[in-house]
């Protein structure tokens, strides 16, 4: 299995998450934003955390305009895989990949520590090798990971099971507790904390391997 | 020409830098501050010199990057 993790300046996950692939056993490629094509052969793409271009503007509003962006539009368009994590996460909805948006942190404040997430479907190449219900810890490093989507699109993603994860205790406001989410496709997952910051024994905990672990799976079997 | 466009969050949707403001003005001792919502104000120059021709291509701007329509909602002034 081939990942492309995307580098923006300003990234500063994407070399945690090419670690964490390829701990799942991936073979990883690094591609910089002012590509214009991703590598050959290239089965998911990472969107990494950080803060690309210094969130000027909207958090990853710049990012989704460039270059590389057209062509992980058009990887997801073709039934890609596509994996935003906080930063990344923000750059997937703003290319409208994925509904809604972030907003500031309800209490303003940027907030870094391990949380409480609830799997809540394990029905996704991402969230197979957990159980839904299944309560995992994983960290959370964000200012502006305060989801919003109007009630319609709430309902909607409700009713097609596509919130992933929740928060068991909201940290930032997000409606309905929303801490990840999935494409209409259930090849697209955005979220705010941060799977690759729990991966290996040396951070503290490995529930978030599982993540890759499944993703990388995926590929094996098929 | 220039332009000036003005982004601000559609209503409905929490500001909470608005709401900070509004607490720390009362805080100041300004009565009567019923709500505050904080946006933005984006100036562009520009080298067109047709005024509804400027419009249309600020207008297209703001839908492509200067403004998220998910939550925001925007106006744009040519001068």
């Amino acid at each position: 299995m081939h990942a492309a993790v995307i580098v923006f300046p300003g990234s500063n996950c994407d070399r945690d998450l090419a670690v964490a692939f390829r701990n799942a056993g991936a073979r990883v490629s690094m591609v910089w934003h002012k590509d214009t094509a991703l590598p050959g052969g290239v089965d998911v793409i990472a969107v990494p955390g950080g803060f690309s271009f210094g969130d000027y503007l909207r958090c990853g509003a710049i990012a989704a305009n460039s270059p590389i962006c057209r062509a992980v539009v058009a990887h997801a368009e073709r039934g890609g895989y596509v994996l935003g994590v906080c930063n990344g996460f923000q750059v997937l909805t703003e290319t409208g990949l994925l509904p809604g948006a972030l907003l500031r942190n309800a209490n303003l404040k940027y907030i870094c520590k391990t949380v409480e997430l609830r799997v809540e479907t394990a029905d996704s190449a991402f969230t197979a090798g957990y159980s839904a219900g299944e309560v995992i810890t994983i960290p959370i490093a964000h200012h502006d990971g305060n989801y919003f989507a109007d009630d319609d699109t709430l309902a909607r993603l409700r009713g097609e099971d596509r919130v992933a994860f929740t928060y068991c205790d909201n940290p930032n406001g997000s409606v309905g507790d929303i801490a990840g989410l999935l494409s209409h496709n259930r090849r697209v997952l955005g979220m705010m904390p941060h799977p690759e910051r729990m991966a290996e024994a040396a951070h503290g905990g490995t529930q978030g391997a599982a993540l890759f672990d499944g993703l990388v799976g995926r590929f094996e079997t098929a | 020409m220039k332009a000036r466009v003005h982004v601000m969050l559609k209503n409905g949707v929490l500001d909470p830098q608005g709401e900070a403001v509004r607490h720390a003005l009362g805080q100041l001792g300004f009565d009567g501050v019923e709500g505050v919502r904080q946006g933005k104000v984006i100036e562009i120059d520009l080298a067109e010199s047709d005024a509804e021709a400027a419009r249309a291509r600020v207008t297209e701007m703001c839908e492509k990057l200067l403004a998220n329509t998910v939550i925001e909602t925007y106006s744009v002034e040519i001068a």
